[in-house]
């Protein structure tokens, strides 16, 4: 009863969240390899960007791409605010309290989006047009293909950074040794600053291209941060390419369990996957 | 040696049971100053956390471990609880063990594989047992009631004694609030409680000393996991409804706030932790809209200026004002 095309249709699904998956894990990597640490503010910026191009639309009157900007720079200005005014104070190394140190801090956001915008779901517009085009027998909405082109924008520009500009390169250097970038002379807090640019940057972005497609609520992206924390451990936390391919895989995982075995399940069947995943091989598929 | 010098040392020696006991004495007459169903019925559920902040201490706290997901096996023993007591219409003590074995069971089969990861991998494998759990209840509602709960579950009794009034109630939870008191506060100062301790400070250092770090873990994650079923049996008895909102990953959340207000580490800060987090949300009117910036804000401030904890925190400052007072003396 399940034809190809089907098959093509949940495979393009998995692909188009697996691409938001590995966004918020790419954010995720960026943080743990300058500061060691599990950012679980992640997952509020991508609600973030969501609200801010909610905001960005309907308050300001800005058009599509505009808006976009907007939105993403708005969560990187305010990544670097978490990071420069909420962690760098404590002056802690252990790591347990950094990790819940963040848990309090994403609290707090999530406290502060709750009286902003309310609890009521809204409904942000997609990029361009509603009218799905048919590839293959499968019905692909135009938001998918701006995910996907834009999901590997973002991956093309961070390849960039990292590998052809001088602060990049630094932060490489921190996230292999930090004790010998520190020797060297390399700041750490504009390192620690930049990575949460980025992290918030590529967290506003999941959120701004997602919400169209699941509604758009203070805790959205609670879940999809997890499941993008699992994309990160699942690919092996800290590895880039990791990220990528553990997003697309728990993506492609979980539409196709929705498919063919239960829609209700499929949260299940991604975790258990990852649980299954890190018991044989603890440091992920591609981790070090 | 006076008498009262003896009394002194006497005290001293015995200040932790002297406390235990002076505190069962306040919650033995509570009741008799206190009749407010309402109230009572709060000091019940702080004693229900405070029930699993204990064992939630000595895995984060002494052990030096993530658990974001200890929800779970509070959800379990609750749903265990229900759909033992109504849908197999057993009696509701042997289900309360029986709950806890099995709870005890699933947290040993989770236990041993996710004990090896650390740090990061810990808090993912937590987090998603936690949402597996959660979506299982929520999911399979012929046997859970889905998201509209599970109604009914009878109160406990004894004989023809039920438990079923805040006074009746207070005295049972507290009573089992008080033994997991004792059994780990004597636990941390066993040779067992140290090697915890030690696998927190160095892992490979305890190793080296013999301790079988690896044992320690799964031991008291297990142990931790069967107080938190134990709570959430008596969360089902105490409302007699569950839901799956009462287990998800934000509950995990709280309670991980609550060890940490608490102090990691410190066992009387728990009851503190329990206690100051359950009832926040009575002191302050306006709270709804106001929770998450207020439970987040706690959080963060003590992390910041009391790492240890709010009673860990204070002593630790009281203690080192009055040896620099005392050492000032001393030089003057």
């Amino acid at each position: 009863m399940y034809t190809t095309s089907d098959f093509f249709q949940f495979v393009v699904a998995g692909i188009t969240t697996g691409a938001i998956y590995a966004l918020i894990a790419l954010g995720f990597s960026v943080v743990h390899n300058t500061m060691g640490i599990v950012n679980f503010v992640q997952v509020d910026f991508v609600s973030l960007g969501g609200m801010l191009m909610f905001s960005a639309l309907l308050a300001l009157g800005l058009p599509m791409i505009p808006g976009l900007l907007l939105a993403v720079a708005g969560v990187a200005m305010l990544a670097m605010l978490v990071e420069r005014f909420g962690l760098r104070p404590s002056r802690s190394d252990n790591e347990l309290v950094l990790i819940f140190l963040t848990i309090g801090l994403s609290i707090i956001i999530r406290g502060a989006m709750k009286l902003i915008w309310g609890t009521n779901r809204m409904a942000l517009p997609p990029l361009s047009g509603n009218q799905p085009i048919h590839i293959f027998g499968a019905a692909v909405l135009p938001q998918a293909l701006w995910i996907m082109a834009l999901t590997l924008l973002a991956i093309v520009v961070l390849s960039w950074f990292f590998y052809r500009t001088p602060l990049g390169l630094a932060m490489r250097a921190v996230a292999s040794n930090p004790t010998a970038a520190a020797v060297v002379g390399i700041a750490a807090g504009r390192i620690r600053l930049t990575s949460y640019a980025i992290a918030g940057a590529l967290g506003g972005l999941a959120g701004v291209l997602v919400t169209p497609i699941t509604t758009l609520s203070y805790d959205v992206g609670v879940l999809l941060g997890l499941k993008g924390f699992a994309a990160a451990i699942l690919g092996g936390f800290g590895s880039f390419p990791g990220a990528i391919l553990g997003g697309v895989i728990l993506g492609l995982l979980e539409s196709l369990s929705a498919g063919y075995l239960s829609s209700g399940y499929k949260d299940v069947v991604a975790f258990i996957v990852l649980l299954l995943v890190l018991f044989v091989r603890p440091k992920g598929l591609l981790g070090k | 040696m006076t008498r009262y010098d003896k009394l002194l040392y006497f005290i001293r020696l015995h200040h932790t049971g002297l406390t235990v006991c002076a505190f069962s004495a306040l919650l033995l007459l509570y009741p008799l100053v206190q009749d407010n169903p309402y109230t009572l019925g709060l000091s019940n559920l702080v004693a229900i956390h405070v029930i699993i902040v204990l064992g939630l201490n000595l895995f984060i706290g002494y052990t030096g471990q993530i658990s974001l997901g200890h929800a779970a096996f509070f959800g379990l023993g609750a749903y265990g609880t229900a759909i033992g007591t109504v849908t197999f219409e057993l009696a509701p003590w042997p289900t309360l063990v029986g709950v806890a074995a099995l709870v005890a069971l699933v947290a040993l089969i989770i236990g041993i594989p996710t004990l090896r990861l650390s740090g990061h991998y810990l808090a993912m494998a937590t987090l998603g047992c936690n949402s597996v759990v959660h979506t299982v209840m929520l999911q399979w509602d012929e046997v859970t009631g889905g998201s509209s709960g599970f109604a009914g579950i009878p109160p406990l009794a004894i004989g023809a004694f039920a438990f079923d009034d805040e006074v009746r109630f207070h005295y049972l939870v507290w009573t089992i609030a008080l033994i997991s008191l004792l059994l780990c506060l004597n636990l941390v100062r066993s040779g067992v409680g140290r090697g915890l301790a030690a696998v927190a400070g160095d892992e490979t250092a305890a190793e080296a000393l013999g301790v079988n770090t690896r044992r320690s873990k799964i031991n008291v994650f297990v142990l931790s996991a069967v107080l938190a079923s134990v709570a959430g049996s008596l969360f089902a008895h105490c409302y007699s409804y569950v839901s799956p909102d009462s287990f998800n990953i934000f509950v995990s959340t709280d309670l991980v706030i609550m060890v940490v207000v608490g102090g990691m580490g410190s066992i009387w800060g728990s009851l503190f932790g329990a206690t100051f987090i359950t009832l926040l949300p009575e002191w302050i009117d306006i709270f709804d809209a106001y929770k998450d910036l207020v439970h987040g804000g706690v959080l963060v401030l003590v992390l910041m200026f009391l790492p240890q904890g709010f009673v860990t925190g204070l002593v630790d400052l009281i203690k080192t004002r009055s040896a620099l007072r005392r050492s000032r003396h001393a030089t003057s």
